[in-house]
């Protein structure tokens, strides 16, 4: 058999660092970076005698999340203690959720691979801390424990198996997190660790109705990576049933570097966790009053954006829906239209120029450098004439080289359109002058010369003339 | 309950704890007297009962979402065995 | 009278007329610190220099009008698993012998702010596991009554201390007995509050739901005076109560008449030794003659209620003391090479016989295969417990019963046998599974002259109810006016 034979199918665990402004249980701030062991106090350290006391933000958070994913809230929740000794958990318990999870059996849309509408069940989502950091020390030999973001509150999103392919996995993935960003409970920034992912991948034989064996691999923080080693993993076992193999449950680490993945876990290790409840931790009964309160207070979920974008600006679907795919393209959408009124261009700008370079440098829409006061800023500076559409484009590629106001990027450069007519005539009269032959061409009856000879103008001034007034200036002379 | 030398090498391994030799058999009777006697649990009449899980009625205590930053890194810090710029020391771990 | 004799209400009383000075109190305290610890051997840490330099701080600010509360400069003395921010707290525990708490518990910081003195930190059974303090890392404390016996545990360093008048009084904590149990063995007076009335932020974890600080006082107004200064909601224990504030001197009326106290026969079976039945007995034709209506009843619940307590207490210790690593502080072991061993040695060589025990029993109950049969069966049990108490409590004000089955042992008379030591809680810990408050009070002494000591139970948030029957049976019999420890060797 060949691989086409072979069905994979995946779940995701993903958790996504809330953006309160303190840690789950202390008081802490959850700010990255930072010295080491700075943003640490008794209670996140583990110091003896301390107890916790849970955020009422990250409750307030992960209800959020389950309602934007369509998940029942429970009203009967707490939390429950997962006992594993290692150096970046600190009381060697992790303060998580068990049998109560704040959030289940919700789902999200996307679309198949085929463009289907394809729903991903959500099993659960619950509230569990982050764990601290370990750095590996080259020379002297050890590793070094850094507490800074043992406590950080986390929402763990786990789905039901039922992704397909990788890109099925990709499209799921960009939507918790643009689901998330929208609501503003994360910031999702991947390259922070702030979302990350573990894949539950197993494989059968097509028409299988039993679920393989599965390897989880743990904590994925690219999508690059995530699809890279889907496909890694996958092939893998199914080479491995291929050759009479049996694929043994692991979790698995992806390295990126060599494109394979690795066992983690020490075979000896035991593996229990105790669950058990946490008796420092009361419970978290939510009342209806509380869960509506919520719901009311959601913002604008992306779906709704689309159809407004259609309605209000008269844009299309295809364009509305790349625009809403990120919050972060949606805000800067919306925040450069308030300033510049005009929509069709602000769209077209971020879904051709900045999308293209969003693209080119690897980046997500969350690390776009500029503000939307820069993008409007360079729109109006167009619709003034005061730089032309090819200037502009160089202004755009500056603001995400080297960010900086756009009327500084232009003054700098030199950029100014030039609008005198004293100067574009000179111009004008300079290339006529260099270029006889064209200026026969057009007087026979050539349209096309007089493009040639604009495209000269151009040249001569470094794309800053005016290009409306070149025109206009070269058919009065060519009449004459 | 029955308890193997295995289970109790088992549990000693949960706990990170190391036993001599000559240990394990003397835990391993401490265990199997309590667990004798705890299993009486299981005779009591709690047919219909819940459970309960913590020794009050207290729920929904929460904690503002307010920063109050902790100064004294220094006491945090001074009862590490090792310690190198601010971090805990410990050997290599290799992931 | 030695000024060290007195409780602290007549400590105060002589403050208030000027009778004498704070800084009189804490010398006093410290010279018998000096003359007695050697015989008894209460303390871990003792702060004798440093209580003599903040006793003459607390004078002058007393003077200069900065302090003004009423209790400045009365001593105290602490149990050793309470944080005390630039003292070592150990937990009687090699594992901790060297620990600074870069913190104070809560309890502490509000005796600070009353500018009480702390005269040093209290011996105790290792993470207060055990119930004789004979499993300190570091030392056997005696029981004054008679040196060659036990002071009961785990609060034993504290029990002895006040009873030895090293103290006026010491904080202790409760989780299955461990502040009644030695109360009662020292002849001194015990009060376990409610579960949630005293913060436990702070206290060194060794059973979550069940522990509770409290004190331990010559009498019973010196109970309520602490209990006064200990309670409170506090923001930094979610299990804290935040009830209004009660003044727990007001309730001390001497007066039981009227008052139904039950008297569950269970508690006066076989394992309770015939002298404490009988000193018992006085004390329940005691309240009688004062008044009060006493009636036998049925709580048929001893025996589950050990179990689910070992099974309850013994789980949550064995994830609270997982954080006892060797990584951020305590003991780390010398012989290691790589994470492993400094997980397991430190652990194996800085943890006694008897928390490796508990660890040991409470990581099985936990784990898959067994938590269904031992530790939900438990919480269920417990559910159990707290209803027939319920029901007992709307009959009853309080319930009266012994404190332990037996009078303060020899020392090393036990421990040989964990589950003979076990056994001997029967009569405290359901007071614990139930979080209910409870006290234990002196009601006489066997024939060779060691204390005897009552319980009495009431309702959760009852403390008022309790303290006034043990207080009213107090002023009837005067203990301490008749029975005094004299430190026989």
């Amino acid at each position: 058999m060949s691989r086409q034979d072979y069905e994979i199918v995946m779940g995701l665990e993903v958790h996504a660092e809330l953006s309160t402004k303190t840690k789950i249980f202390c008081s802490c701030p959850t700010e990255f970076g930072g010295e080491p062991n700075t943003h640490c106090c008794p209670i996140c350290m583990a110091m003896p005698g301390t107890l916790p006391v849970l955020n009422e933000k990250v409750v307030e958070y992960a209800v959020k999340a389950g309602l934007a994913t369509n998940c029942e809230i429970s009203k009967n929740s707490k939390n429950d203690r997962k006992n594993y000794f290692y150096p970046d958990l600190p009381k060697a318990y992790q303060i998580s959720q068990f049998d109560k999870p704040l959030c289940e059996n919700g789902y999200v849309e996307i679309e198949d691979d085929n463009g289907e509408k394809k729903q991903i069940r959500l099993e659960r989502i619950h509230i569990e801390e982050d764990a601290g950091k370990l750095n590996h020390n080259e020379f002297g030999g050890g590793s070094l424990v850094d507490l800074n973001r043992a406590g950080v509150p986390l929402i763990e999103i786990v789905s039901k198996p039922d992704l397909r392919t990788s890109s099925e996995v990709e499209k799921y993935l960009r939507k918790i997190k643009s689901i998330l960003e929208y609501i503003e409970v994360s910031d999702c920034k991947m390259q922070e660790g702030s979302l990350r992912a573990d894949v539950n991948v197993s494989v059968r034989k097509k028409g299988e109705t039993k679920f393989g064996t599965r390897t989880e691999m743990k904590n994925m923080n690219s999508f690059r990576s995530i699809v890279r080693a889907i496909e890694y993993e996958a092939n893998r076992q199914i080479d491995l049933i291929e050759e009479g193999g049996v694929v043994e449950q692991t979790t698995l680490r992806w390295d990126d570097v060599s494109g394979r993945t690795f066992s983690m876990r020490d075979k000896e290790d035991a593996q229990d966790y105790r669950y058990f409840p946490d008796p420092d931790l009361v419970a978290i009964r939510l009342s209806d009053e509380y869960i509506e309160n919520i719901k009311n207070s959601l913002p604008e979920l992306p779906e709704s954006r689309k159809a407004r974008y259609m309605d209000k600006f008269g844009l299309s679907e295809k364009d509305s829906k790349l625009l809403t795919s990120s919050k972060y393209l949606s805000d800067l959408f919306e925040g450069a239209e308030k300033i510049c009124k005009n929509a069709k261009a602000v769209a077209n700008w971020i879904l051709s120029d900045i999308s293209k370079m969003l693209n080119e440098k690897e980046m997500e829409a969350d690390q776009i450098p500029f503000t939307a006061e820069d993008l409007a800023k360079v729109i109006e500076l167009i619709d003034k004439g005061t730089i032309s559409s090819a200037i502009a484009k160089r202004v755009v590629v500056e603001l995400f080289e080297n960010p900086r106001a756009p009327e500084v990027i232009i003054k700098e450069n030199g950029w100014i359109q030039i609008s005198d007519e004293g100067a574009i005539k000179e111009v004008v009269l300079k290339v006529l002058e260099a270029n006889p032959q064209s200026v026969a061409d057009y007087k026979g009856g050539k349209d096309k010369a007089l493009g040639f000879l604009v495209g000269q103008a151009m040249k001569e001034t470094k794309g800053k003339a005016n290009p409306g007034m070149l025109n206009k200036m070269f058919l009065e002379e060519l009449k004459k | 309950m029955q308890v193997s030398k295995e289970e109790i090498l088992h549990i000693a391994k949960l706990a990170h704890l190391n036993f001599k030799d000559e240990e394990v058999d003397k835990y391993l009777i401490y265990l199997q007297d309590i667990l004798n006697f705890a299993n009486i649990v299981n005779n009591a009449p709690v047919q219909g009962l819940d459970e309960t899980i913590g020794a009050n009625n207290n729920y929904n205590v929460f904690r503002r979402d307010e920063i109050k930053q902790f100064e004294d890194r220094e006491a945090l810090l001074q009862n590490a065995p090792e310690q190198e710029r601010g971090m805990f020391k410990i050997p290599k771990v290799i992931q | 009278m030695e000024l060290y004799e007195y409780t602290v209400h007549e400590l105060m009383d002589k403050l208030e007329k000027k009778e004498i000075t704070i800084t009189d109190i804490t010398k006093a305290y410290v010279d018998r610190i000096n003359e007695k610890e050697k015989d008894v051997e209460a303390f871990v840490t003792t702060l004798t220099d440093e209580a003599i330099v903040k006793s003459q701080e607390i004078q002058k600010s007393v003077e200069e009008g900065k302090q003004t509360s009423k209790y400045a400069g009365i001593p105290i003395g602490i149990k050793d698993n309470m944080c005390t921010k630039g003292v070592k707290t150990t937990c009687s525990s090699k594992m901790l012998e060297n620990f600074v708490a870069p913190y104070d518990a809560t309890v502490i910081e509000k005796l600070n702010k009353e500018g009480i003195v702390n005269l040093g930190k209290l011996n105790m059974d290792e993470f207060a596991m055990g119930a004789a303090t004979e499993y300190s890392a570091f030392k056997k404390t005696k029981n004054p009554w008679n040196l060659n016996t036990v002071p009961g545990g785990s609060s034993g360093g504290s029990a002895a201390a006040v009873a030895g008048n090293l103290v006026p009084w010491a904080l202790g904590s409760d989780t299955g007995g461990s502040i009644r149990q030695p109360a009662s063995f020292c002849g001194v007076v015990g009060l376990k509050p409610t579960y949630g009335l005293v913060s436990r932020y702070g206290l060194v974890a060794f059973a979550s739901s069940l522990d509770q600080i409290g004190p331990i006082t010559k009498d019973v107004r010196d109970s309520a005076i602490l209990l006064n200064l200990i309670s409170g909601h506090d923001e930094k224990d979610t299990t804290s109560i935040n009830n209004p504030k009660v003044d727990y001197t007001k309730c001390l009326k001497n007066d039981v008449k009227g008052l139904k106290i039950g008297v569950p026969k269970e508690f006066f079976g076989e394992g309770i030794n015939p002298e404490v039945k009988e000193k018992l007995q006085e004390a329940i034709e005691k309240y009688k003659e004062l008044g009060a209506i006493i009636e036998e009843c049925s709580l048929d619940i001893a025996q589950y209620s050990l179990a689910t307590y070992y099974i309850i207490a013994c789980a949550e210790a064995s994830s609270n003391l997982g954080r006892f690593d060797g990584i951020r502080y305590g003991y780390r072991t010398k012989n290691f090479e790589n994470l492993k061993d400094i997980y397991k040695n430190s652990r194996s060589e800085g943890f006694g016989e008897e928390v490796k025990r508990r660890i040991i029993l409470g990581t099985y109950v936990l784990s898959s295969g067994y938590y269904d049969a031992y530790y939900k069966k438990a919480l269920e049990v417990r559910t159990l417990v707290k209803n027939e108490f319920d029901k007992m409590f709307e009959k009853y004000d309080v319930l009266l019963t012994p404190t332990s089955p037996t009078v303060a042992f020899q020392i090393g008379g036990k421990s040989n046998n964990p589950l003979e030591m076990y056994l001997s809680d029967i009569c405290t810990v359901s007071v614990n599974v139930a979080g209910l408050p409870a006290i234990s009070v002196p009601c006489g002494v066997d024939s060779k002259g060691m204390p005897i000591g009552m319980q009495l139970i009431g309702d959760r948030f009852q403390e008022e109810k309790i303290l006034n029957v043990a207080y009213t049976y107090e002023q009837a019999t005067n203990f301490r006016e008749k029975y005094k420890p004299e430190f026989k060797k």
